[in-house]
């Protein structure tokens, strides 16, 4: 055993090592699962029905499933690792100490590219809600859905650039209402309080079990990641918890609990009041789920609720995606990875604040110009490339740095396993993402091999090299 | 008018005001302070700090 004990918290903070400016350690436990449960919250709410329509209501329970045992294990791979290299930019940092720059680079654009389209996608969700509240009140003919799109980004890019606490405990209360509205919904409409109006014998007998056979099962993948998608954005707040080792383990495994229970509790709610028709349309039929079943609950008080959470759900998922992308940004122009400019901490507020303020335009051309649809597939395609790299990534981990060299906060079970499964679900989910949308995942791909050719023979001149290995690791194993 | 026009030209308003407040304070910080003190950010403080302790221990 070495030296190396990150799990010490006899002299948590920072320090005088060169940092004038830093980020600012005040995050605990519960801020790191507000921001993961957050940021994916608002799958539950919209979004994971598309499931259902490529599918049925089966082939979306098996894919919330198969996603879950998915997610699992990128939440606990990513728990060890970040419990060891607990440095803002998250899984960017990882590779570049674990696998090396071309990796790095390409992993810090696909957090970039994934959180920001996020944000754009929940901004236009958040637009098309104000008009659907609007509709509700007796406005007739539509309300212009973007001053309230582009007020949603610039209010919540406004609270992250004034300082991560609020940020994150303002995301801890609204993805607590949100899913505490989750829990009422379920036990007011099942039965476990009073009489339920739950019919899943009527409504998935027959055809409507799977219409479109096993194929549509697997099709279903792709939107099974809905449930799911950001809960590895935990990482991102890193350099900002009092204690790295104890707080990003704790906060992310509680949060994919979390996410499981209401991803299983939404599927039974919806599938068991709405025909799967009806809900697999997320387009023309039931865009927000959670709140077409409150409505057919007959009771006001549901109705007023889920449409406070849906709201909340995607507030808090914009939120959480501003905070991590501006992270991931701001640790690729301290490593010169991007201009050093974009490194800058603000000196009262001790956030990103160019990073914050140099993506508001990028998140606003994509939620003003860009399809949702096109939006949220790139934004799932970025994770999809993240998820495939973290198997590799903790397997040469464990291959480079055993348990017994480095003690991390956390160590997780039945290693090779998990990063096994992880990739084997990986690919089926490409398979699936390529029936539907094979157009825009080679073009994804193509855009990385373009940008990974740019890096590798320009960009990397610039790269801080002697600064960016961090970690007071012991030499490899076999170097 | 109604109320949502009224509401529509808040929100241009509002996002208007954030996005000033935010560029104005930017402006103001980069003016005010040296560019080497707003990137002296070092990742791994901790980590330093934690091998450091380890030494300081072994020495004492």
């Amino acid at each position: 055993m070495t030296d190396t004990d990150i799990t010490s918290q006899a002299i948590d903070g920072m320090g005088p090592h060169g940092t004038k400016v830093g980020l600012l350690r005040v995050l605990g436990p519960a801020h790191v699962w507000a921001l993961g449960v957050g940021i994916v919250l608002v799958g539950e709410y919209m979004g994971w029905n598309f499931a259902v329509g490529k599918g049925g209501a089966y082939a979306a329970l098996i894919a919330c499933w198969f996603a879950g045992i998915l997610y699992s294990c990128v939440a606990m791979i990513d728990s060890e690792v970040t419990s060891t290299v607990a440095a803002a930019g998250g899984q960017y940092t990882q590779a570049k100490h674990i696998i090396g720059p071309l990796m790095a680079f390409n992993v810090g654009l696909y957090l970039t590219f994934a959180y920001t389209m996020l944000e754009a996608a929940n901004a236009i969700t958040a637009g098309y809600l104000i008009d659907q509240v609007a509709g509700m009140t007796g406005h007739q003919g539509g309300i212009d859905q973007r001053p309230f799109i582009i007020l949603a980004i610039m209010f919540l890019a406004w609270l992250n650039y004034r300082g991560v606490l609020a940020t994150l405990t303002f995301n801890l209360v609204i993805t607590a209402i949100a899913f505490s509205a989750i829990i009422i919904l379920f036990l007011s409409t099942s039965g476990v309080i009073g009489a339920g109006d739950m019919k899943h014998a009527d409504l998935l007998a027959g055809q409507a079990s799977l219409p479109y056979g096993w194929i549509g099962v697997l099709a279903a993948m792709h939107f099974g990641l809905w449930y799911y998608l950001g809960i590895e954005g935990t990482t991102q707040a890193a350099e900002e918890v009092r204690s790295p080792a104890r707080s990003l383990p704790f906060g992310t495994l509680a949060g994919i609990m979390t996410l499981l229970i209401a991803a299983t509790l939404t599927w039974y709610v919806c599938s068991g009041t709405l025909p799967w028709e009806f809900l697999g349309d997320g387009v023309n039929g039931s865009v927000a789920p959670l709140f077409d079943t409150a409505r057919l609950s007959g009771s006001q008080a549901l109705v007023w609720l889920l449409g406070i959470g849906t709201l909340f759900a995607t507030l808090a998922s914009a939120n959480g995606c501003i905070n991590d992308a501006s992270r991931a940004w701001f640790a690729m122009g301290r490593d010169r990875y991007l201009p050093g400019w974009f490194g800058a901490v603000h000196p009262v507020y001790r956030t990103p604040y160019r990073s914050i303020v140099f993506l508001v335009p990028i998140a606003l051309i994509f939620a003003l110009g860009a399809p949702l649809d096109q939006v949220i597939t790139f934004s799932i395609l970025s994770g999809l490339l993240e998820y495939t790299f973290m198997p590799l990534n903790v397997i040469l981990f464990r291959k480079k740095w055993p348990l017994a060299t480095i003690k991390r906060g956390y160590e997780h079970p039945f290693h090779p396993l998990p990063a096994i499964t992880l990739l084997a679900l990986c690919s089926v989910t490409y398979f699936a993402v390529f029936l539907g949308y094979g157009t825009q995942l080679v073009a994804m791909i193509g855009f990385y091999i373009v940008v990974s050719l740019w890096f590798h023979f320009w960009r990397y001149r610039f790269v801080n090299r002697g600064a960016q290995f961090t970690m007071p690791w012991p030499r490899p194993e076999g170097y | 008018m109604d109320m949502w026009t009224y509401l529509e030209y808040g929100a241009w308003a509002l996002s208007a005001v954030l996005g000033l407040l935010m560029v104005a304070d930017w402006l103001r910080t980069d003016s005010t302070y040296s560019e080497e003190v707003l990137t002296s950010s070092r990742e791994g403080e901790l980590e330093a700090m934690t091998e450091e302790h380890h030494l300081e221990g072994g020495q004492g």
